[in-house]
């Protein structure tokens, strides 16, 4: 058992952190109020992150424990920037993994550039967690789809250039379910106002409508009534980043915590020597390695195709969410009142990761999952 | 249970929080402000003078039915039941126990009343926790007091109309160097530096006040010089189970949102409250909840009593502040998506608790107080 990265890999977390620090944090705080620039997202194209782990024909051919690298090193600068840049790679795999020869040859290029971008459609407004229940429908029409319904909480929506919507195209449940690519000038589509929200402010969210939304029938990915389970794949590799979002945000603001407890005086001495503060500390370092590690075992066992990958992505995505969210609130609270002013950063850390325990499957879907599968393995021995 | 005036007290503060406070919350937020009309219901309805006696134009409540009024005037707007607390305790509580009858008339009357709102300027850039360590100094100058420095986390200083402001008098003295001043906010030299845009409570205004050769004339005084660190820790105890009941009213507003949605929301084919984890995080939350409103009661009968109860404060204040974070956190996670979007309540009301567990001492004081009585 080997627990060093190779030489390329720590190249690969690097190359991110140093992107991160010096390019994503110095424009973090504005970004919560003018989104992200799209010239921002070439320059993170042209780093070979807009296709991670898609195949080297069109991708960068890396693989999930390198992508766990780069997010957490994307997030020590701004894990919302992070976490849209991670959606964008998760539609971009499952493209370059089901879509045909000639889908991939006509939309992954601007997107490995990261010239377009890619937003995923699954949650609707009554669905979240019981995804398979979506209502969405597309009715194929000669050699197009026609597609009526909403999705809801869309990363990217009325940004991206492509949707990767999760449709009906038969009966009803998970294997009714097809996944088709939406061009954002698709006549029928319609996006609704952006949300407002407590974190993940550079990101637009907003509601993708279809009605009587048409497209080229080549633009469905893969074959019919296989979308859900393309859909549950992504999203392994999604939770994973979205992990690796929270570890880097919690990493950031860990870091800064420690210089500002350094620094920082209350009763004649530096707060970073008061023990209750220093075991809390301990604790937190504990927790982030512990999770860290974590993380990259659930990583390895994708890049391994390993039978319980799906299981171990869903605890370390229960997990590192949980722990790293803690972590950043605990940072909050070592600040003092600065830790509540929008001056030292550290809240827009903790209302950004708030947003992990949440999204790409609630952490309680994630329990689901992992009692599911226990459950099934006990068998009845 | 509460007495027949508790209670009228609550179900006035009730209804005023779910037609007014609660409605206009997010609004409020946005703006950054609570409007003037909301100030002056506030007054009449007695909010901004609870506990003094109606001999100085207060309403002469007793701290039980202070606590619960706050509790839910929290209920509708965490941030307005700051500006109240405050205003209340330390602002008021310090005049009525330590100005003279001259500055009670006033200053006291006035302010009882709810003419303006008044703030309590202790804290400094680099003495948050530690109040000895202050640096901001009034130098007497014949009749009146050259006061120059600077405070940090002023809660209601853009819109207040008076701030007790302690300064060193005699740096020689450390804490007993300290004394306390009443001091207009127009008076030449009160400068608002900034106002502070923070994670919640944005209705409530936080500034950061410097002074500028800032003259105070020796009236203005509060007490004797050198009494200032005494009189900035006798409000303590009300103040903290102020910030104990704001805790509970806000984790009880998130709780309700809770239990609303998981009752209309269907997931698998049923309401999510028919799931069993739900149910038992909701039962859970309402269980803290109500620990915490027992504790807030328990210190304010004390302080009704005249039994000290300033570790029953800290403790009341400690575990109901941590407790409205977590129980928020679980309002949020029970709603999901929709936890997250401004549309909801329960963001905000997280955002907005989240400063109970480090404004009037942090978590970490209390348990230096709590400790401390144990010695």
């Amino acid at each position: 058992m080997d627990f060093a990265l190779s030489d390329e890999q720590e190249a690969i977390r690097d190359m991110a952190a140093d992107f991160g620090r010096d390019r994503l944090a110095p424009m973090a705080d504005g970004m919560e109020e003018t989104g992200i620039p799209r010239d921002l997202l070439s320059e993170v194209g042209a780093l070979g992150m807009g296709a991670i782990y898609a195949g080297e024909e069109y991708g960068t051919g890396l693989g999930r424990l390198d992508a766990a690298l780069i997010f957490e090193g994307l997030s020590l600068g701004d894990p919302s920037v992070a976490a849209f840049i991670s959606i964008h790679n998760m539609c971009v795999w499952m493209i370059d993994r089901w879509g045909s020869d000639d889908l991939k040859a006509e939309v992954l290029p601007g997107l490995a550039s990261f010239d377009t971008i890619a937003s995923y459609c699954l949650t609707e407004p009554g669905s979240g967690s019981d995804a398979a229940a979506l209502k969405t429908r597309a009715v194929r029409d000669g050699d197009e789809y026609v597609l009526d319904g909403t999705k809801a909480f869309i990363s990217g929506g009325d940004y991206s250039d492509w949707y990767v919507v999760m449709c009906r195209t038969g009966g009803e449940g998970p294997k009714g379910i097809s996944t088709i690519l939406v061009p954002k000038d698709a006549p029928g589509l319609s996006f609704g106002g952006q949300e407002r929200k407590m974190g993940w402010k550079a990101q637009p969210t907003a509601q993708v409508q279809f009605d009587g939304c048409r497209v080229p029938a080549r633009y469905l990915i893969g074959t019919e009534g296989d979308g859900f389970k393309y859909a549950m794949a992504g999203l392994d590799g999604g939770r994973l980043n979205i992990a690796a979002c929270s570890l880097g945000g919690a990493q950031g603001a860990l870091t800064r915590t420690l210089t500002y407890m350094g620094e920082r005086k209350a009763f004649g001495t530096a707060i970073d020597q008061f023990q209750a503060l220093q075991f809390r500390l301990a604790d937190m370092e504990t927790d982030m390695q512990s999770a860290r590690i974590f993380l990259h075992q659930a990583a390895w066992k994708l890049d391994q195709k390993s039978l319980d990958a799906t299981q171990f992505c869903a605890m370390a995505k229960r997990l590192v969410t949980d722990r790293a969210f803690d972590v950043a609130n605990g940072c909050l609270q070592l600040h003092g009142g600065y830790g509540y002013l929008a001056d030292y950063g550290i809240e827009k850390v903790v209302r950004d990761l708030r947003v992990h325990q949440i999204l790409e499957g609630t952490n309680e879907i994630m329990r689901v999952i992992i009692a599911r599968k226990l459950l099934s393995d006990r068998g009845n021995g | 249970m509460l007495t027949e005036d508790q209670t009228l007290i609550r179900d006035m503060a009730r209804a005023f929080s779910n037609d007014v406070l609660a409605p206009g919350a997010a609004a409020r937020e946005t703006a950054r402000e609570i409007e003037a009309p909301v100030r002056a219901q506030l007054a009449e309805l007695g909010f901004l003078g609870m506990t003094i006696d109606p001999d100085w134009d207060g309403a002469g409540a007793d701290y039980v039915s202070y606590a619960v009024a706050l509790e839910e005037l929290a209920r509708g707007d965490g941030a307005v039941s700051t500006m109240v607390s405050v205003h209340n305790a330390p602002f008021l509580a310090i005049l009525d126990r330590f100005a003279s009858d001259a500055q009670k008339e006033a200053w006291l009357k006035p302010a009882a009343r709810g003419e303006f709102i008044g703030c309590f300027a202790l804290t400094e850039a680099h003495a948050g926790s530690d109040a000895s360590a202050l640096r901001t100094r009034a130098e007497k100058r014949n009749d009146r007091y050259i006061v120059n420095g600077s405070k940090q986390f002023i809660s209601s200083a853009r819109i207040g109309g008076a701030t007790i402001v302690f300064a060193v008098t005699d740096p020689a003295a450390g804490k007993k160097g300290l004394s306390a001043f009443y001091v207009e906010n127009d008076r030449a030299g009160f400068h608002v530096a900034k106002v502070e845009d923070k994670l919640g409570q944005k209705a409530s205004d936080t500034c950061a006040l410097s002074f500028d050769d800032l003259e105070v004339p020796i009236e203005n005084r509060i007490g004797e010089e050198g009494q200032g660190y005494a009189i900035a820790l006798s409000s303590l105890e009300t103040g903290r189970i102020g910030i104990a009941a704001q805790s509970v009213g806000m984790a009880q507003a998130a709780f309700d949102a809770a239990l609303a949605y998981a009752r209309d929301r269907d997931s698998f084919g049923k309401p999510i409250f028919e799931h069993q984890a739900v149910q038992f995080r909701l039962a859970d939350m309402e269980t803290e909840v109500e620990a915490a409103r027992q504790m807030v009661l328990n210190a304010a009968r004390m302080k009704d009593a005249g039994v000290p109860c300033l570790r029953e404060a800290a403790m009341a204040k400690l575990f109901a502040s941590e407790m409205a974070e977590r129980v928020c956190s679980a309002a949020i996670q029970t709603l999901g998506g929709y936890g997250y979007l401004s549309d909801y309540p329960v963001e905000r009301i997280y955002r907005d608790v989240r400063v109970c567990q480090i404004y009037e001492g942090t978590s970490d004081i209390q348990k230096i107080i709590i400790a401390r009585q144990m010695a």
